[in-house]
């Protein structure tokens, strides 16, 4: 016996009613003087583009940002809760934020709340005690740091690509470059990335963006 | 619960309302909204193996945090030094791991700033993580781990623990998780037989044996490990280290293999 009633349409189209998500390709690698961000821009419902040319590098203190991967709504209310936890901190300590504390900050948030959430992040940035470093936080809320981190639907498509170019100790223009031919790999195979590149170069002199609009993707064999 | 009632024509009688009721509420709660349950591992730690030695006890674990079926990371610690007398290492999903770790980590500083050089040894530890597992079991929330406790108590003799989900808890001189319990747990039985009085250096060597048969038939393992010696003096978990395979065998096929 059924006791209520559960009365949301069941006829409407799936990308009416669908969880807005980020599928998506996001990235982030560390080098000597900092970090370089790498994000497709398409928010999909269903299989609906939402939003074309979506911003997934979120700013959560000066020199911290993150890339957010899985529901837009999830990862959007978590950044906006370690942005305000951040700068009370640094408010209250007169210190820009360490990246690690940072990370732990979206530790606490997605361990604890593991079973509603549908969140995958990488949070980078750049602070005077480490320099560049780069976080990597999969669902279920662990939290580790690695040289380079790649996350998002489109990921999955370019660990090989990834494994075979990366090299320790590459400078930001080498950097820029696996990042921009990583994303558009995964774009040009994963239905769920698309649109253009937006890209982050975080050093101790602050944040540097740039485009690299849908038709001026970098190009491989394709057919 | 205003449908409780309307629904009926005729008040049931008491008899009856007892079931009814039960019904009622596990259909609210199943309609109720998100359950605070972990309802599935998400990045996964494989084998744990554990032997006691007659001068300490050896523990070893790969550095691979598995995906579902991708090698997402390869470069994790599994096992984790709480203090001079314990290492714990952990099998199963690697946040509720992080955060055994984090709460392990804060009682050790807790020990340390009571300044009278005493600290938790390897029973207490062991005794402490069962009571965590199995009160979180019982409210059906649990910590996805099975954790092997190696380590020596107050006295100075070896100890080696195992701790799981389900709050199973039990010593013994050679321990394994996962695929280690089906096979590498023989292998280091066997050897125990046959050399009862195994030091710390053999079973280290044992360690590497058992990992590189595991790296041959466990899908989710890999080729790079840790391996931590708890002795009398102190406890130390080596850098990552990789074991010689050999794929002779494989050499001439004939037929399908």
């Amino acid at each position: 016996m059924s006791l209520c009633q559960n009365d949301i349409a069941t006829d409407a189209p799936e990308w009416l009613t669908g969880e807005h998500m980020t599928g998506t390709t996001i990235m982030a690698v560390e080098f000597a003087d900092g970090v370089v961000f790498g994000a497709d821009s398409r928010t999909s419902t269903g299989t609906y583009v939402a939003n074309r040319v979506t911003d997934k590098l979120t700013q959560v203190a000066d020199k911290i940002y993150c890339c957010r991967s899985g529901s837009a709504a999830d990862t959007q209310a978590i950044a906006d809760y370690v942005k305000f936890y951040l700068d009370l901190q640094e408010n209250e300590t007169n210190e820009e934020p360490t990246v690690e504390v940072a990370s732990r900050i979206f530790q606490m948030l997605c361990y604890n709340n593991r079973d509603q959430l549908s969140a995958s992040i990488i949070c980078a940035g750049w602070d005077k005690t480490n320099g560049g470093q780069v976080y990597c936080l999969p669902l279920g809320g662990m939290c580790v740091r690695m040289p380079f981190a790649i996350g998002g639907s489109g990921s999955t498509y370019i660990y090989g690509h990834c494994d075979n170019t990366y090299k320790v100790g590459m400078t930001e223009e080498q950097c820029l470059k696996f990042v921009a031919d990583a994303v558009a790999l995964a774009m040009h195979r994963d239905g769920s990335s698309g649109g253009m590149i937006r890209l982050a170069v975080l050093t101790k002199d602050g944040c540097k963006r740039l485009n690299i609009p849908g038709n001026q993707l970098p190009t491989f064999w394709s057919k | 619960m205003a449908g409780m009632y309307s629904t009926h024509m005729h008040l049931p009688r008491m008899v009856d309302m007892k079931e009814k009721v039960a019904e009622f509420w596990q259909e609210e709660a199943a309609l109720s909204g998100p359950r605070k349950h972990t309802l599935q591992p998400i990045v996964t730690g494989t084998s744990v193996l554990g032997i006691m030695c007659t001068d300490g006890v050896v523990i070893a674990a790969d550095t691979l945090g598995s995906y579902g079926s991708l090698a997402r990371f390869r470069d994790i610690s599994r096992l984790m030094k709480v203090n001079d007398s314990t290492i714990i290492g952990g099998f199963g999903d690697y946040a509720d791991f992080q955060f055994i770790m984090k709460l392990l980590e804060q009682q050790t500083i807790d020990d340390d700033v009571v300044g009278d050089g005493v600290y938790r040894d390897a029973p207490s530890i062991h005794n402490w993580l069962r009571c965590v597992l199995y009160n979180r079991r019982s409210k059906m929330n649990p910590l996805w781990n099975t954790i092997v406790v190696a380590g020596r108590d107050y006295s100075g003799k070896p100890y080696l623990g195992y701790v799981d989900k389900i709050g199973v808890s039990f010593t013994d001189k050679s321990v394994a998780t996962g695929f280690g319990s089906y096979i590498a747990q023989p292998m280091m039985r066997k050897a125990m037989e046959e050399n009862p009085n195994m030091n710390v250096e053999e079973g280290k060597r044992l360690m590497a044996r058992c990992l590189k048969v595991l790296f041959y038939r466990d899908c989710r393992s890999l080729n790079r490990f840790q391996i931590g010696v708890v002795t009398g003096a102190d406890s130390s978990i080596s850098e990552p280290i990789s074991a010689e395979t050999d794929w002779s065998i494989g050499a001439n096929p004939s037929g399908y293999e």
